[in-house]
């Protein structure tokens, strides 16, 4: 009813016509919630960090601990996603193909992270990875918490589910007689797993990939009680930036800020890509 | 069929699909899924547990009346009701115009509604603070108005919307957009209303990924951490959300009262699985499927 | 007209209700609890880590106090957290009443941003700074390392826990001991000083963002032969995770911590609160106050009036203040030590 009353050549353009109601006003809502909550307080980020002016931005991008803190962060959320990927694809296929007493239990645990307060999960496993840790006992003298390999041990428990859950269901659609084929054509289980079952599954691990990467870029509360936080080796940039804020260093903390959410725009980007890309081979199959 | 090709290959048993695993690759690859889950998983959370009972049931529950525990519990619900609501009724919002309609800047406005996920909540707390800062444009007219927004519940609310905003949306798109608008359609040209047609022909459709969507924003809302905390101001017994309050606390050497308060959030992490895999059971894995 | 599943929709309506129902009772019942009882008065102290045992007892000391002094209803909230990171949120708008924090070049950022009026510093005795404190060492049981004073730091493989100064309050009191001791040692040859400085800051594992943050890392979780400490942090570590595991050594040099204390002016106008603000802090000073302050480990601004037994864990030894030469004040010192481009920014290059 709202787009009909105000269906104008010029809106004809913009939607495509359709008999159901509510588009003016759903549209409309979510747009002014959207600025309201989002847009406008990002817009503000910007805006703050357009008055640094070119230079002033460049001295912050070109600062070495800021260039360590970025890289630690991409660093440690890449090695963590690749972790991710292997044993989150080795514990999706054995969901979807194994049945085992607590089946349902691990699968029902692997959302913990989902559902686990970072706080929680970061004290939990700074605990447990810390040199008098039930974990990190084992390891020692070698050393996990409060190192780098504390964070990629965080981020791989803030990851994992982002690969299962977008490995698991297409793993559960792959057609069982595909494999069979492959068997009965000479293909031993190794091949057919590589050759076959893998780049069937490829479009969802980088899916899985990218999403526990993104995610684990801008982690803060689980990285920052078991990372030791040592400026140059451990720090990450979201604390970089609470850093600077404490520092009174406005223009630092809305910098790094700012690198980060364009980064952050990009890896979205990449995985709509991705997964347009994803669309396109099923649609076909 | 390939069980008769084998038998004419005369191939020996113990009888296998050649479509699956050989049993110890089988019992090797379940041991190694299992043993990454029980070190990044179940000893996170049982550690949780074992250190809140460290000292016995007593010492637990008096960490959790503590004047300032039952505070930070009841403003963390606070927070949870105003904010999850609000991003329900975005969620049914954006899912319907984006799911129902053909529409130019449709791509653009999905990638505007999952910024929030990939910012990191350091930052989300960060744009208010930017907002509504002493400095800032915005915050000098408020305060002489008598508003206040940072360091106070409207602040840490309006950062737990922007780092929970698109849980419910992202999990009703998808689902709305495979249900596609036929069911609608008909309601429609049978004479139904546009709010009657979506009560009772949408809602219906969608309620179960809609509960998964508010299930996931709910624990989120509670547990948001880095946004709240740099938001929050940290004043006990005030500004201080449950997850907050097990920094505090953890900072005072109280581990077993830390503990106790996180044992609280990972019974509600737990909660919320469980009520996620009920959903499951009853209506099969599409309805509450992953969120993607 | 056609009702689709109409039981289904209906039943999902009443569902829907109730959760709605449920969700605003929450709501109204929350609001009704958080929302503070404005019949009496309320201040806020915002503060930095380690006082938080302090001011637990002085809060409920003070609010007797003025209840019998004919005062109203008084109640003190807190809020801790690093001393930097407390002042930036007073700027950016948190209603401090009073600030109690760890460096006075933290509430000289407040004075910048207009919320304390300035020359806050002569308003109270003793530079402000009702209590000091120095800065210790922690040492693991029987002191197996053998460190005795600031020049033992930097042998052998000793592993030195301390927090990042560009955050830490606590942590630039740290630095500034160190370098008062290593001008001494010396004899104030700059070179020779950043070298040792630089070589202490090389054996730090762990950088934590506050004092607390490097007590749990050194204590809690076993990191380290030595943890730079305030006095008072030292002492409640000892007692928190039992006497039998640390060691307290106290160097023959150290530096004198003044954390001043203010009245936030821009607060306390609007909300009309200065006479209980300001009582509160004057009662720092006060017999009790300053009892209270040594019992926590605090070095009283006014000896005289504490209880001798409190002062005997206080041992007397040399120290250093920030308004020494060799600093020039936190005016200086600030910039110049801890500023972008500081000195501890130029020395400090982690073992990567």
């Amino acid at each position: 009813m709202i787009h009909n009353a105000t269906a104008s050549p010029a809106k004809w353009r913009l939607k495509r016509p359709s008999i159901i109601p509510g588009f003016g006003l759903t549209l409309g809502f979510s747009l002014a919630y959207l600025s309201i909550i989002i847009l406008i307080p990002v817009a503000g980020l910007l805006w703050r960090t357009a008055g640094l002016g070119w230079s002033g931005f460049f001295a912050v991008l070109t600062d070495q601990r800021t260039q360590d803190a970025l890289y630690i962060s991409f660093g440690t959320a890449f090695v963590a996603a690749l972790v991710n990927v292997v044993f989150g694809t080795v514990v999706a296929w054995v969901l979807t193909r194994y049945n085992f007493p607590g089946r349902r239990l691990i699968d029902a645990i692997v959302d913990l992270p989902f559902a686990l307060p970072t706080a929680v999960a970061g004290i939990a496993l700074a605990a447990l990875y810390a040199p008098n840790g039930w974990v990190g006992s084992l390891f020692m003298p070698f050393r996990i918490a409060f190192t780098p390999l504390g964070i990629v041990v965080a981020l791989v428990f803030i990851g994992l589910p982002f690969v299962v859950r977008t490995v698991q269901p297409v793993m559960e659609e792959l057609d069982r007689e595909v494999e069979e084929a492959a068997a009965t054509l000479g293909a031993n289980r190794f091949q057919t797993i590589s050759r076959v079952i893998l780049p069937g599954l490829t479009p969802a691990i980088l899916t899985g990939f990218a999403l526990a990467f993104a995610r684990g870029v801008g982690e803060y509360g689980s990285v920052i009680f078991i990372a030791g936080n040592i400026p140059y080796v451990s720090e990450i940039a979201p604390l970089l930036i609470v850093i600077r804020l404490e520092e009174f260093n406005y223009a630092g903390a809305t910098a790094i800020a700012t690198i980060m959410l364009i980064i952050s725009f990009v890896m979205l980007f990449i995985i709509n890509l991705i997964q347009a890309w994803n669309r396109r081979r099923y649609g076909n199959v | 069929m390939s069980e008769d090709a084998r038998s004419v290959l005369g191939n020996p048993p113990p009888f296998r699909n050649p479509a699956d695993e050989r049993p110890l690759a089988k019992i090797l690859l379940i041991g190694l899924a299992l043993v990454f889950l029980a070190f990044f998983l179940l000893l996170p959370l049982v550690s949780v547990f074992v250190e809140a009972f460290r000292k016995g049931w007593s010492e637990y529950y008096e960490a959790l009346i503590e004047p300032d525990a039952a505070a930070a519990i009841r403003l963390t619900l606070l927070v949870a009701a105003i904010s999850v609501p609000l991003n329900l009724v975005f969620g049914l919002c954006a899912s319907w115009a984006i799911a129902k309609f053909e529409f130019k800047g449709k791509s653009f406005l999905i990638t505007l509604i999952d910024l929030p996920f990939s910012i990191s909540p350091v930052i989300s707390g960060l744009v208010y603070v930017l907002l509504f800062g002493s400095n800032s444009l915005l915050g000098p007219i408020l305060k002489s108005q008598g508003i206040t927004i940072l360091f106070a519940v409207p602040g840490i609310v309006l950062a737990t919307v922007f780092v929970t905003f698109p849980f419910v949306a992202r999990e009703l798109i998808p689902l709305m957009e495979d249900q596609g608008t036929g069911d609608e359609e008909a309601a429609l040209s049978l004479g139904a209303s546009g709010w009657q047609t979506f009560w009772y022909v949408t809602l219906p459709n969608i309620k179960w990924g809609l509960l998964y969507g508010v299930l996931l924003c709910n624990a989120r809302a509670m547990g948001e951490f880095g946004a709240v905390s740099v938001v929050s101001g940290h004043i006990r017994g005030l500004t201080n959300t449950m997850p907050l309050h097990v920094e505090i606390l953890y900072n005072e050497y109280n581990f077993v009262a830390a503990f106790a308060v996180a044992s609280l959030l990972a019974l509600l992490a737990l909660v919320t699985l469980a009520l996620k895999t009920l959903l499951e059971l009853r209506f099969g894995a599409g309805a509450a499927g992953g969120r993607h | 007209m056609f009702i689709f599943a109409p039981g289904l929709g209906r039943r999902l309506g009443a569902r829907l209700g109730a959760v709605a129902l449920g969700l605003s009772l929450t709501t109204g019942i929350s609001v009704g609890i958080v929302a503070p009882a404005f019949a009496q008065s309320q201040l806020l102290n915002v503060s930095y880590d380690p006082t938080r045992e302090l001011y637990k007892d002085f809060n409920v000391a003070f609010a007797k106090y003025w209840k019998a002094q004919g005062g109203d209803d008084v109640t003190i909230r807190q809020s801790h957290g690093g001393s930097g990171a407390q002042a930036r949120s007073v700027i950016d708008g948190l209603e401090a009443d009073v600030v109690t924090l760890a460096l006075e070049s933290d509430i000289n950022a407040i004075e910048k941003s207009g919320k304390i009026k300035a020359g806050w510093r002569d308003r109270l005795p003793n530079h402000a700074s009702p209590y000091t404190s120095t800065i210790v060492f922690l040492v693991r049981k029987g002191n197996p390392k053998g460190i005795k004073n600031w020049g033992d730091l930097v042998k052998g493989d000793v592993a030195i826990v301390t927090p990042n100064p560009k955050t830490s309050g606590g942590a630039r009191w740290n630095y500034l001991a160190a370098w008062a001791w290593a001008n001494e040692e010396y004899k104030g040859d700059q070179a020779k000083i950043k070298a040792y400085v630089g070589e202490l800051y090389k054996r730090a594992p762990v950088l934590d963002t506050g004092a607390r943050g490097s007590t749990v890392t050194f204590a809690q979780r076993q990191i380290g032969d030595v943890l730079l400490a305030w006095e008072n942090e030292a002492y409640l570590a000892g007692a928190e995770f039992g006497k039998d595991a640390f060691e307290i050594v106290v160097p023959p040099i150290s530096i004198l911590a003044e954390p001043p204390v203010a009245v936030v002016d821009a607060t306390v106008d609007s909300k009309g609160t200065r006479k209980q603000a300001e009582a509160y802090l004057q009662y720092l000073y006060s017999d009790e106050g300053q009892n209270i302050a040594a019992k926590h480990f605090y070095r009283p601004s006014k000896p005289d009036v504490v209880k001798p037994d409190l002062l005997k864990a206080l041992p007397n030894i040399k120290l250093v203040t920030i308004d020494d030469p060799i600093f020039g004040g936190w005016k200086k010192a600030q910039p110049e030590h801890f500023g972008d481009g500081g000195i501890f920014d130029q020395i400090y290059k982690p073992g990567k």
